[in-house]
């Protein structure tokens, strides 16, 4: 027994000092999510090709499967273990009081990234993040030029009710609306985010609302469903028909805003490891950086439509998008 | 007027009875909602030719019910046999879907737009699938039947890991096959939504089933005294594990026709919850979940009823996170008046008014 744990002893240096860091090399921490969507995956790659030995990094990037627990737990190893950095983005927003004063107690600087955390802000040193609510007003900014000053009756396709995208895309698009007497939001209904969702709330839409002009989908799988049924009803959608709305941007959803399905198609970056490089190498250079860096987020619009808000769709774009 | 009421007294000792009531119910509030907002009275029952396809609210309700009623099918047959439910099938269903989705793209494929990149005909793809779905439910009849584990115990295990082994497959994506001879199986067959044939030719299938062999009455028998049943002569382990892998077949087509629909392999969403639909749908038939006697028409009424009732939500405009409670208080109702409880009150004051002997207890 003893002998075995001499053994398992040993193995563990010899791992610890292979695994010790090269000279000069910045130690990052990040604890993500999960893998539980093509966003979430793009996300994580983004960090794997920008913190690279090569820029100066050191990346260990826990995936943790939707696992507050298991986040709280690495967030402490990392702490054991003397990062130089530990970017969080959180699975939930609660919980993190006591995590963050023992990460900000051993002096390590803490980012939070993508979601945010309900805790005060004294407790890390700076966020990175998207604002969905900005992402709503990009859409009814576009639905603004475009219409320009025509009356519209408009359905909206919710995402699932509660989540920080639904509210924050809502709240962003109905502040455009407000402004706007001419435009008419018929109604509103959950979908859950999904295509079966989308496709079965338009189905209802169409027979309770016979004369539409524009529908807004909180996602792009939502925005597929709402085609399907108007396919089916024999609906046309486009430029100069029914005017669909969309938000993530997946490369499939791209697809569509280029074959003129789509008319906007307003993203939600998961490119956001570089904006983390630079925060971090301000921070490095002992510059004063702000509390929140916003991930700006991009507009598509089908081809064909000018715009001053939004990038027109071509193929270049739809091949240099990666998921 | 004396015979119009001896009729009623008549029906409504068909087991159909409520059922059809319940049906009946959700089509009238439907009424009077049309009436009140102005509309042609009769909106929800109206349809037409649209696009060369049957089109309106009760062809949603067919339609969108048809997996609910093909689930039922099987869920009948398990309950009735081993009085107990088959929770895994709404996962064995997107497992059947994702199994179908990957076969025919291949393994890391995402999107498939041409015939030519498939890996194998598309009828292969959806014969493993609901393959896969029966070894399923062989599995779970194995537990149940020859290990006698407590059916929800061991139909808990696909619950849990069937959408896990399905994201295996799909590794961790959602895998679509934009292809019109993959679409059909949720779209339309002539005029018809294809899942409501798929639904119809399943419900005919078991029907016949039942009226030419004993198979019915075997399982129902086996469902009262398994003993009694064997020693009766019938093979009860062999009758639960049957219906436990019919109910598993069923579930593959059922995931087959879901993933149709979306023309995608999404693991995490499809048939999320519809293994309480169908269980509901059994009960909403008039079932006993304590197993024994069963009615399938029944049970594909009850499953039609509740997707009456989500259509109704919709058109009635009731947020869905709302919707489960006005659902929940359709259902009590529709529960409370076919419990034993209440017909066994009824009985008693129909026994007391013609003045006999209170006979309490027995409907």
């Amino acid at each position: 027994m003893k002998k075995l744990l001499a053994l398992v002893i040993a193995l563990v240096m010899v791992l610890a000092a292979t695994s010790a860091f090269a000279e000069g090399l910045l130690k990052i921490g990040y604890v993500q999510v999960g893998h539980e969507s093509d966003w979430r995956m793009a996300n994580t790659q983004n960090y794997y090709d920008v913190f690279t030995e090569d820029a100066g990094f050191e990346l260990e990037l826990i995936d943790c499967d939707n696992d507050h627990a298991l986040q709280l737990s690495k967030v402490r190893e990392f702490v054991q273990k003397d990062f130089d950095y530990i970017v969080i983005d959180p699975i939930q927003t609660a919980g993190w009081d006591d995590v963050l004063k023992e990460v900000q107690e051993a002096g390590i600087p803490c980012i939070i990234a993508d979601r945010s955390v309900d805790a005060s802000d004294e407790l890390y040193t700076t966020a990175v993040g998207t604002d969905m609510t900005a992402e709503g007003v990009t859409a009814g900014k576009w639905l603004e030029e475009y219409l320009a000053g025509k009356a519209a009756k408009i359905l909206v396709i919710e995402g699932s009710t509660g989540s920080s995208a639904a509210i924050g895309r809502a709240e962003g698009f109905n502040k455009v609306a407000a402004d706007h007497p001419e435009w008419e939001i018929l109604a509103s209904q959950d979908g859950d985010f999904t295509q079966n969702g989308g496709q079965a709330v338009m189905e209802d839409f169409i027979k309770r609302f016979p004369e539409f002009d524009v529908v807004v989908c909180h996602n792009d799988n939502e925005a597929y469903g709402a085609m399907d049924a108007m396919d089916a009803a024999g609906i046309k959608y486009g430029v100069g028909e029914k005017i669909i709305i969309s938000f993530d941007a997946t490369k499939e959803g791209l697809t569509r805003t280029l074959a003129g399905q789509i008319l906007c198609n307003v993203e939600c970056n998961p490119i956001q490891a570089v904006i983390v490089k630079n925060v971090i190498e301000d921070i490095q250079a002992g510059k004063d950086i702000p509390k929140f860096t916003l991930v700006p987020d991009e507009g598509f619009c089908a081809p064909g439509i000018e715009s001053a808000l939004v990038t027109v769709m071509t193929d270049e774009v739809l091949a240099a998008r990666k998921y | 007027m004396k015979s119009v009421i001896n009729w009623l007294k008549k029906v409504s000792k068909k087991p159909l009875f409520l059922p059809l009531v319940s049906v009946f119910l959700v089509l009238v509030i439907n009424l009077v909602y049309d009436a009140i907002q102005g509309n042609y009275v009769f909106e929800f029952l109206k349809f037409e030719l649209k696009e060369g396809a049957l089109y309106g609210r009760i062809i949603d309700i067919l339609n969108r019910g048809s997996e609910a009623a093909i689930l039922a099918i099987g869920m009948t047959l398990v309950v009735s046999s081993s009085a107990g439910t088959d929770i895994s099938v709404g996962s064995v269903m997107s497992l059947a879907g994702s199994l179908c989705c990957m076969l025919l793209a291949g393994f890391g494929v995402t999107h498939v737009r041409e015939l030519g990149e498939l890996q194998m005909p598309i009828f292969v793809g959806v014969i493993a699938g609901i393959a896969v779905a029966g070894l399923c439910g062989l599995f779970n009849g194995f537990l149940v039947a020859k290990m006698k584990i407590q059916p929800m115990v061991a139909t808990l295990i696909f619950f849990t890991a069937g959408r896990a082994i399905g994201l295996l497959l799909t590794n961790n994506k959602m895998v679509y096959i934009h292809l019109e001879q993959f679409k059909v199986f949720g779209g339309k067959l002539w005029i018809f939504p294809t899942p409501t044939v798929i639904a119809a030719a399943c419900i005919l299938v078991m029907a016949i089933i039942l009226k030419t062999t004993s198979l019915g009455m075997y399982v129902q028998s086996v469902g009262i005294n398994p003993k009694a049943s064997r020693i009766a002569g019938i093979n009860s382990v062999a009758i639960i594990l049957l219906c436990y892998v019919i109910c598993g077949l069923f579930s593959g087509v059922a995931g087959i026709v879901a993933t149709s629909r979306i023309y995608s392999a999404d693991s995490n969403n499809i048939g999320l919850n519809l293994e309480l639909d169908a269980i509901l749908a059994v009960a909403l038939g008039g079932n006993s979940l304590g197993g024994g006697r069963f009615n399938l028409a029944g049970s594909i009424i009850g499953a039609y009823t509740i997707q009456a009732i989500t259509t109704t939500m919709y058109a009635l405009g009731v947020a869905k996170a709302q919707a489960p409670v006005y659902k929940a208080i359709i259902v009590i109702l529709i529960v409370v008046v076919q419990s034993p409880a209440v017909k066994a009150y009824f009985a008693h004051r129909k026994a007391q008014k013609e003045g006999g002997l209170a006979v309490a207890g027995r409907s």
